[in-house]
C-alpha cells in the first residue's frame, strides 16, 4: 500500500498557476529589453551536471536542464520534470510521476530513463565524477558500493517503472530527500548526445538539454550567452530573450562595469556595501546566504597541539572574538555575527539558547581571561598559537582583528597565510592548530551543517569527537521532529567547542531595479533564469 | 649562420626536455593536488579520479607518458579541472587572443619607446628630453595592477567610450585598454635604454666624422646612430616580446580577454597539472625561440659579430 503524498508546496503552486515560470504580478509591464547579463567570478569548469562542482555553474546548469523539481522564489519544492511523487510506507521507496509534455532540445521526450542513465553516470566510478558522494549523501541504495567499485553500477537503486515513472530505492528514511533534488549533480543527461560526442558533449551546438535555456556560446574566461529553448515543455513562459554571464575575475572590475551598464547583477566586493547603499538605495541589496564561517580548532589527540585538548582554552578563544566588530567594521555587508554553527535562517530550524551569545562582549572577555588562567595561561605564561589562513583580502582583515582580540587576552597568535590548495591540503591533514574554514549548505536543512562534527564526517577536519553527538543526529534522521536533537547538538558545540563560530553570510549585491523573479529570498540562493525578468520603469 | 641556427635548435631539444622534467617534479611537489577542495572527497571517489586521470601511477611513469604523448600525438593532455576540454584547447582558445593584443602591445611599445628615447637623446637636457624621461618613469613606476582599474574607472565608467572587458574577436574597443595597460611598461624601458645608448653612440667617433664631413642631420640619426644604438635594445625585445604575447595575467584578469595569461595562473593555482606544463612548454619553447631570432638579427644589424 503506498502512501499518496503530494508536497504541499506542489499543490497548491502546481494548482493555481497555470506554470511556475516567471509569475508577472499583477500591474507590471514587462519592459521591451529582456535582455539580462550578469557576473561571474571564474570561468565555468564544465557544463556536464554530473561533472560540475562548483556553485556558480549549478546556476547555468539550471537553465540548460532541469531535475525532478524546482524551487520557488522563496526555496519551496515545485514541480520540474516530475509533478509529484509517492512514499512507500517504510519510507525507502520514491515513486516520482514524470510529466509526458517533457522534452530535449533535440525533441525527444525527457523519460525516467534519462534519469536512470544520469544517476547511475554520477554514481558510475568510470565517470569520475567529484560529486559521486551526493548519491551518497542521498543514500540512494548501493550507491557507496558502487562508488567503490564492489557492486555493479546496475544495482543502484534506481528503475524506470515505465517512460514517466522513475523509481528510487534508498538505503534509510530521508526525511529532507526530496529537498535533495534541486541539486545540478541529480539532473538528466542525454545519453545519445553523449554517446555520439564523448568529452565533447557539452559544447554549444552539441549540448542536449531539456531547461529553459540553450547554450549558445561558452568562451572560457569570457563568457557564456543563453537563449530560450523553444523545446521547453514550458517555453511559452520563458520571458528574458538572452542571458549572458560574463566572467569578470576582479570583483572590482566587475562593480564598475555595472555602474558604467555592462552588467545587471554583480556581487559588492567586502567594506563597500554601505556607500553603494546609500548611492544606490534600490540597487544594493544583502540578504542571508546559507554559508557559516568558522575558525576550526585542531583537537585531534594526536596531530592537534596541546592547548588545544583544554576545553577551557577553546573556550577563551571563542568568547574572545568581538564578532560585532568583524560584521559591522569589516564585511559591513548585513552580515550576522555568529555564536552557532547552522545557519539561523535555514528552513525549520529554531536556533537553540546559545549561553554567552546573550553575554556582552566584556563579560565575554572576562570570562576568557578567567578561563584561560584556569588553564594555567598567563602573563608569565602566555598561550602562543597559530591560525593557518588562504589568501584573501577579507581573511586577512578578520584574522588581523583576530590577533588583536586574542592579544587583549594574553594570547600570542601568528598568522600563517598561504595559498587556497595548501591552506586545505593541511586541514584535512590535521598539520593546522587553527585554521580558517567556511562551509555552504547543500540543502536547506540544518542536518547539511550538523552532520559535518559527527565522527564518521569526512569533513570533520579538526577531528572533534562526541559519542552523544553522532547519537543525536543518527537519531535525528528518522525523527519526526529532529529540532530537539539538533538543539542539543549546537548546545554540545557550544559546550565543547571544537570551533569559533564567527559569522553567517549573506549575499551582498548590486542588481538593476527592474529585475524581477531573482528568488533572493531563497537561502541557498538557487535562482531560475526562467523565472527572472525585467519590467518597465 | 646555418649551422649555428642549426646548433642552437638541436640545444632547444634537451633544454626544453630538462624544463618540462623539473616544472613536473616542482608541481607534483607542491602540496594539494587537482581535486584537493574545501570539502574533502571520499577515498574512494579520490581514487577514482586519480585513476581517471592516472595520477595513481608512479611520478616516472605519468612523466613519461607525458611526455610520450606530446611527442607521438602532440597532445599535452586533458585539464583535471576545466574537464570539457583539452590543454590543447585551452591553449588554442586562448593563445591567440593573447598573441593578437601582445603583439599590437609590443609594436605600440617599440614605435613609440624608440621615438621618445631617440627624441630625447637628440635633445638632450632640453624640455623634450625632461618630458620623455618624465613620461617613461611615470610609466615604468604605474604598475599595470594600478593602470587596468584607473582604465577602466576612466574610459568605462567615466567617459563611456570604451567597453570594460571582453575579447569579441578581437574588435579594436576591446584591445585599446589591455594594449595600454600592457604596453607602458616596456614602452618606457625601451624609452630609456634606447635613450642611453643613443646618447653614448652619439659621442662616439664615427658620428663626429659624420657630422663633420657634413651629412644632414637627419641622416647621421638614422643611418649612423640609430642603427648601432640599436643593439642593447633589441636584446632586450626578445624576451620581452615573449613576455608579451605568452599573456599577461593582470589584463587577461581586469579585462576578461579569455588569454592564456589568466589561464596559466590559475592552472598553477589549481594544480592543473597538464594545463601548467602545456603553457610552460609553449612559453619555454618560444623564449628559445626568440633568442635566436634576436642572435641572428645581431648579426645582421652588427656586421662585427660573426657566428
Amino acid at each position: 500500500m503506498m502512501n499518496k503524498l503530494l508536497l504541499t508546496t506542489v499543490l497548491s503552486v502546481g494548482l493555481c498557476l497555470p506554470a511556475i515560470a516567471a509569475q508577472v504580478q499583477p500591474g507590471e509591464t514587462l519592459a521591451e529589453n529582456q535582455e539580462y547579463t550578469y557576473w561571474l567570478l571564474d570561468a565555468i569548469k564544465s557544463m556536464d551536471p554530473q561533472i560540475n562542482t562548483d556553485v556558480e555553474g549549478s546556476g547555468i546548469l539550471r537553465a540548460l536542464f532541469e531535475g525532478l523539481y524546482n524551487e520557488d522564489q522563496n526555496g519551496g519544492l515545485v514541480p520540474g520534470v516530475a509533478t509529484d511523487h509517492e512514499l512507500s510506507d517504510d519510507k525507502t521507496v520514491y515513486t516520482f510521476h514524470l510529466r509526458d509534455n517533457a522534452k530535449w532540445s533535440n525533441g525527444d521526450p525527457v523519460t525516467a530513463q534519462d534519469f536512470v542513465y544520469a544517476w547511475k553516470r554520477l554514481a558510475d566510478p568510470k565517470t569520475a565524477s567529484e560529486y559521486a558522494w551526493y548519491m551518497e549523501l542521498m543514500q540512494v541504495k548501493n550507491a557507496s558500493k558502487i562508488i567503490a567499485g564492489e557492486a555493479p553500477v546496475d544495482d543502484l537503486g534506481v528503475k524506470a517503472v515505465d517512460d514517466h515513472t522513475f523509481e528510487v530505492t534508498i538505503e534509510a528514511p530521508l526525511p529532507y530527500f526530496p529537498k535533495m533534488l534541486t541539486h545540478a549533480s541529480t539532473f538528466p543527461v542525454n545519453q545519445k548526445a553523449i554517446e555520439q560526442f564523448g568529452d565533447k558533449w557539452t559544447e554549444p551546438g552539441n549540448l542536449v538539454g531539456n531547461g529553459a535555456y540553450l547554450l549558445k556560446e561558452h568562451i572560457l574566461g569570457e563568457k557564456v550567452v543563453m537563449e530560450p529553448n523553444p523545446a521547453y515543455w514550458d517555453n511559452e513562459h520563458t520571458i528574458l530573450t538572452k542571458v549572458t554571464a560574463l566572467t569578470i575575475n576582479d570583483e572590482n572590475a566587475a562593480l564598475t562595469r555595472y555602474l558604467a551598464g555592462e552588467l545587471d547583477r554583480t556581487q559588492i566586493p567586502a567594506g563597500q556595501y554601505p556607500r553603494l547603499k546609500q548611492e544606490y538605495p534600490d540597487q544594493a541589496i544583502s540578504v542571508p546566504q546559507s554559508c557559516s564561517y568558522i575558525y576550526m580548532f585542531n583537537v585531534d589527540k594526536e596531530k592537534g597541539p596541546a592547548a588545544l585538548q583544554d576545553v577551557r582554552v577553546r573556550k577563551a578563544l571563542s568568547y574572545a572574538i568581538d564578532r560585532d566588530i568583524i560584521v559591522n567594521n569589516i564585511l559591513q555587508g548585513g552580515q550576522a555575527p555568529s555564536y552557532n554553527w547552522t545557519h539561523a535562517a535555514t528552513e525549520g530550524f529554531k536556533l537553540p539558547e546559545i549561553d554567552y551569545a546573550k553575554w556582552t562582549q566584556e563579560e565575554r572577555t572576562a570570562k576568557a581571561k578567567e578561563l584561560l588562567a584556569e588553564a594555567g595561561y598567563g602573563p608569565d605564561n602566555p598561550l602562543k598559537i597559530t591560525l593557518n589562513y588562504n589568501t584573501s583580502e577579507a581573511h586577512k582583515k578578520i584574522a588581523i582583528a583576530v590577533q588583536q582580540f586574542w592579544k587583549g587576552v594574553g594570547v600570542d597568535l601568528t598568522l600563517n597565510n598561504m595559498e587556497w590548495k595548501v591552506h586545505t591540503d593541511k586541514m584535512q591533514n590535521q598539520d593546522f592548530e587553527v585554521a580558517r574554514y567556511a562551509w555552504c549548505g547543500d540543502y536547506n536543512e540544518a542536518s547539511t551543517y550538523l552532520d559535518l562534527f559527527t565522527s564518521y564526517s569526512g569533513h570533520n577536519n579538526g577531528k572533534f569527537f562526541s559519542e552523544r553527538y553522532d547519537e543525536l543526529m543518527k537519531q535525528s534522521k528518522t525523527a519526526a521532529d529532529p529540532n530537539p536533537m539538533y538543539t542539543e547538538a549546537e548546545q554540545i558545540l557550544a559546550e565543547e567547542m571544537p570551533m569559533a563560530p564567527i559569522y553567517q553570510y549573506t549575499k551582498v549585491e548590486m542588481i538593476k531595479p527592474d529585475m524581477r523573479g531573482l528568488g533572493l529570498n531563497n537561502l541557498m540562493q538557487n535562482w531560475y533564469l526562467k523565472d527572472m525578468y525585467r519590467v518597465a520603469n | 649562420m646555418f649551422s649555428f641556427v642549426v646548433k642552437r635548435l638541436a640545444v632547444a631539444v634537451p633544454t626544453l626536455l630538462l624544463l618540462i622534467v623539473i616544472s613536473f617534479l616542482l608541481m607534483h611537489a607542491a602540496p594539494g593536488g587537482p581535486f584537493t577542495q574545501e570539502r574533502a572527497l571520499p577515498p574512494q571517489v579520490l581514487a577514482n579520479l586519480e585513476a581517471k586521470y592516472g595520477l595513481d601511477q608512479p611520478l616516472w611513469r605519468q612523466l613519461v607518458t607525458y611526455v610520450w604523448g606530446i611527442v607521438a600525438h602532440f597532445d599535452f593532455g586533458p585539464s583535471f579541472i576545466y574537464k570539457d576540454r583539452t590543454v590543447n584547447e585551452i591553449i588554442a582558445q586562448g593563445f591567440p587572443v593573447t598573441l593578437t593584443y601582445g603583439s599590437v602591445s609590443f609594436v605600440v611599445a617599440v614605435i613609440v619607446g624608440i621615438t621618445l628615447g631617440v627624441a630625447a637623446a637628440i635633445r638632450h637636457n632640453s624640455w623634450l628630453d625632461y618630458l620623455a624621461v618624465g613620461i617613461s618613469i611615470g610609466a615604468q613606476v604605474l604598475p599595470n595592477f594600478v593602470m587596468a582599474p584607473l582604465l577602466l574607472l576612466t574610459f568605462t565608467w567615466w567617459l563611456g567610450w570604451l567597453p570594460g572587458g571582453g575579447w569579441e574577436d578581437g574588435q579594436w574597443q576591446y584591445m585599446v585598454m589591455p594594449v595600454i595597460a600592457l604596453s607602458t611598461s616596456y614602452m618606457a624601458s625601451i624609452a630609456r635604454l634606447t635613450r642611453a645608448s643613443m646618447l653614448e653612440v652619439l659621442t662616439s667617433n664615427h658620428i663626429r666624422t659624420a657630422r663633420a664631413k657634413g651629412l644632414p642631420e637627419r641622416q647621421v640619426i638614422l643611418r649612423h646612430a640609430l642603427k648601432p644604438a640599436l643593439l642593447p635594445v633589441m636584446s632586450y625585445l626578445g624576451p620581452a616580446f615573449v613576455a608579451m604575447i605568452t599573456g599577461s595575467v593582470v589584463v587577461d584578469f581586469f579585462f576578461s580577454t579569455g588569454g592564456i595569461g589568466r589561464a596559466f595562473v590559475d592552472s598553477a593555482l589549481n594544480r592543473d597539472y597538464a594545463v601548467m606544463l602545456g603553457i610552460t612548454i609553449l612559453v619555454g619553447a618560444l623564449t628559445i625561440l626568440f633568442n635566436l631570432v634576436v642572435d641572428v638579427l645581431y648579426g645582421w644589424i652588427d656586421p662585427k659579430i660573426r657566428y
